[in-house]
């Protein structure tokens, strides 16, 4: 295993100019990826014949809450070919978080990253069709993040938690 | 006014759940179609918006949400052991499986995923194929209801009920189970379970056959499925399609063989996949009749469960499979994916522990149902609107798990 986390290190390091960090603590093993770098990034893993992830299996969103002023997006690769996982982290700022979609590189993360716009109002640039999916539309706020405060009627009725 | 539980105006739909097609967009010979929420073949609550040219569909656009529950809202609230009576909840007919994920992957966290007992493994395992087939046999009974066949839904419904009966007589519950815990199990087995689980494989066994030769085989059923909704190995994989689904598009990836996880690396059993016997690989039939392939192998690994289960580890006076359930659930602060095969694909669970509470920072599931269902649109384009009935069956969708 550590053979291949070196592996994917060093084809992480070609790919990208950037410093890369790893993820503390993380299984699978994952980097931190700059913001503006995940798109190419992206791209090269799923093209390159020696990493070739295949699959995006899942995207989280994470709130760190108000104090630290940091949300996260999280990718997980999975290489079927290879038996590969990868994890990919991009750290955004709490105001007007937006990143890139990857849409054009796996179809799966379509629904995917609606979900987080709609749990947690992170943007997604350049994706085919960003609306709310799990919540009504007309819902206010975005109840994944940490200082979510539900309102008290919806419609005339009383939510109670 | 007070008393009014919910104020109706005729823009309440509009503006919850607006369409994304408008009307006054539409080509002349365009009309849109809408499918659901309350609509027995679409399986539960599912809203389909299906724009169409007379009858053939130009486009689908799935709206979910209905039996959305804050599953992960939920589980940021709550210490990790209590979190388990809400996976059961997310996919409701194969709950033992999503508990059997779960638990894997709060042990793995806690580093004791290697301290399980293998009798506590084994009947995990028992459990999980037993709900695997209830669940595969609840795919095909209502698919078949879907394309018009009656009997074979009620043929299946009476089998299913032995196998509710068995897992009532274990945890108590029919459906919802909450048997496997954290570092073990609710009980142990009771007394004489193995062998009313064998008596059980072989009455079920002939009522598989019989149910491939009523439904399967169909020369109607095969009309209806073959070459309907064929889905591409590459769409497949690019759009994250996992479980039967991606077996039926001719790829043999099964979790409990790739990732060998809990007992799965003893046992023997076969991974089937779609041949494209009746029509192209990766088409309806070839779907159904995985899951049907399934069933056998489930049987198979439920017997070589029970050898182990009344042989090498047997029940003892002194066993306890609660013995290394920890008292508190503390995690050291990491991040941690978990995956495992359930009945409908790939259940993810991912963790984020802060180190200092017994609450999940953030718990996320990554339900099977939801990105299967994600496939939808893509291939039903230009088909007739019965086949899209025929199609969304056969992605076997629970919308427990969809919404959440």
């Amino acid at each position: 295993m550590s053979d291949r986390k070196a592996e994917l290190l060093s084809l992480i390091r070609q790919v990208t100019s950037e410093e890369v960090i790893e993820i503390p603590n993380s299984t699978p093993f994952g980097v931190v990826v700059k913001q503006e770098a995940l798109l190419s990034l992206c791209d090269q893993l799923h093209k390159n014949p020696a990493s070739y992830f295949d699959m995006l299996s899942c995207i989280t969103g994470v709130d760190n809450g108000p104090e630290s002023g940091t949300m996260e997006v999280i990718y997980h690769l999975y290489s079927i070919p290879f038996n590969n996982s990868l994890a990919l982290k991009v750290l955004l700022p709490r105001e007007n978080p937006e990143v890139e979609s990857v849409v054009s590189i796996w179809k799966s993360a379509n629904w995917l990253e609606r979900e987080i716009y709609d749990m947690f109002g992170i943007g997604f640039k350049n994706h085919p069709d960003l609306r709310r999916i799990l919540m009504p539309a007309d819902w206010k706020g975005y109840p994944l993040r940490k200082d979510y405060k539900h309102e008290e009627y919806y419609r005339g009725v009383k939510i109670e938690y | 006014m007070k008393n009014q539980q919910y104020i109706y105006k005729e823009d309440n739909l509009i503006d919850s759940e607006p369409n994304k097609f408008k009307t006054g967009e539409l080509k002349s010979e365009e009309m849109i179609i809408n499918l659901g929420p309350q609509h027995p073949s679409t399986h539960g609550v599912l809203r389909l918006e299906v724009l169409s040219d007379g009858e053939i569909i130009k486009d689908v656009v799935p709206h979910i949400g209905y039996l959305h529950r804050c599953f992960e809202k939920h589980a940021e609230s709550l210490p990790y052991n209590q979190v388990i009576p809400f996976v059961d909840r997310m996919d409701y007919v194969a709950a033992m499986n999503s508990e059997h994920a779960y638990a894997m992957g709060v042990e793995r966290m806690l580093g004791i995923a290697d301290q399980i007992p293998k009798r506590v493994e084994y009947i995990r395992v028992l459990m999980a194929e037993i709900n695997r087939i209830a669940s595969h046999l609840i795919a095909v009974g209502t698919y078949g209801l879907d394309l018009g066949a009656f009997t074979p839904f009620f043929w299946i419904m009476r089998d299913r009920e032995h196998i509710l009966r068995l897992l009532e007589w274990a945890s108590g519950a029919r459906m919802l189970y909450n048997y496997i815990w954290i570092g073990g199990l609710f009980y142990d087995l009771p007394v004489g379970f193995e062998q009313r689980c064998r008596e059980f494989i072989t009455f079920f066994k002939p009522k598989v056959g019989e149910l491939e030769k009523l439904l399967i085989n169909n020369k109607i059923f095969i009309d209806r499925t073959a070459n309907v909704g064929v889905l591409p190995l590459n769409l497949a994989i690019n759009s994250g399609v996992t479980g039967p689904m991606l077996r039926g598009s001719g790829l043999r990836f099964d979790l409990r063989r790739v990732d060998g996880y809990s007992v799965y690396p003893e046992l023997e059993f076969e991974v089937p996949i779609g041949e494209g016997k009746m029509g192209k690989v990766g088409d309806c039939w070839d779907r159904t009749w995985v899951r049907v392939k399934e069933i056998y192998e489930s049987l198979r690994i439920m017997d070589q469960c029970l050898n182990k289960l009344e042989g090498e580890h047997k029940r003892t006076r002194e066993f306890d499979p609660q013995a290394i359930v920890p008292k508190k659930i503390r995690p050291k602060a990491q991040e941690f994916y978990v995956r495992a095969e359930n009945p409908k694909g790939e259940l993810g669970f991912y963790f984020r522990a802060d180190g200092k509470s017994d609450i999940p920072f953030r718990c996320k599931a990554r339900a099977c149902s939801f990105v299967n269902l994600s496939i939808l649109p893509e291939i039903s384009r230009g088909v007739l609107i019965a086949d899209l009935i025929a199609i969304l069956g056969s992605i076997d969708i629970v919308l427990g798990e969809v919404d959440r």
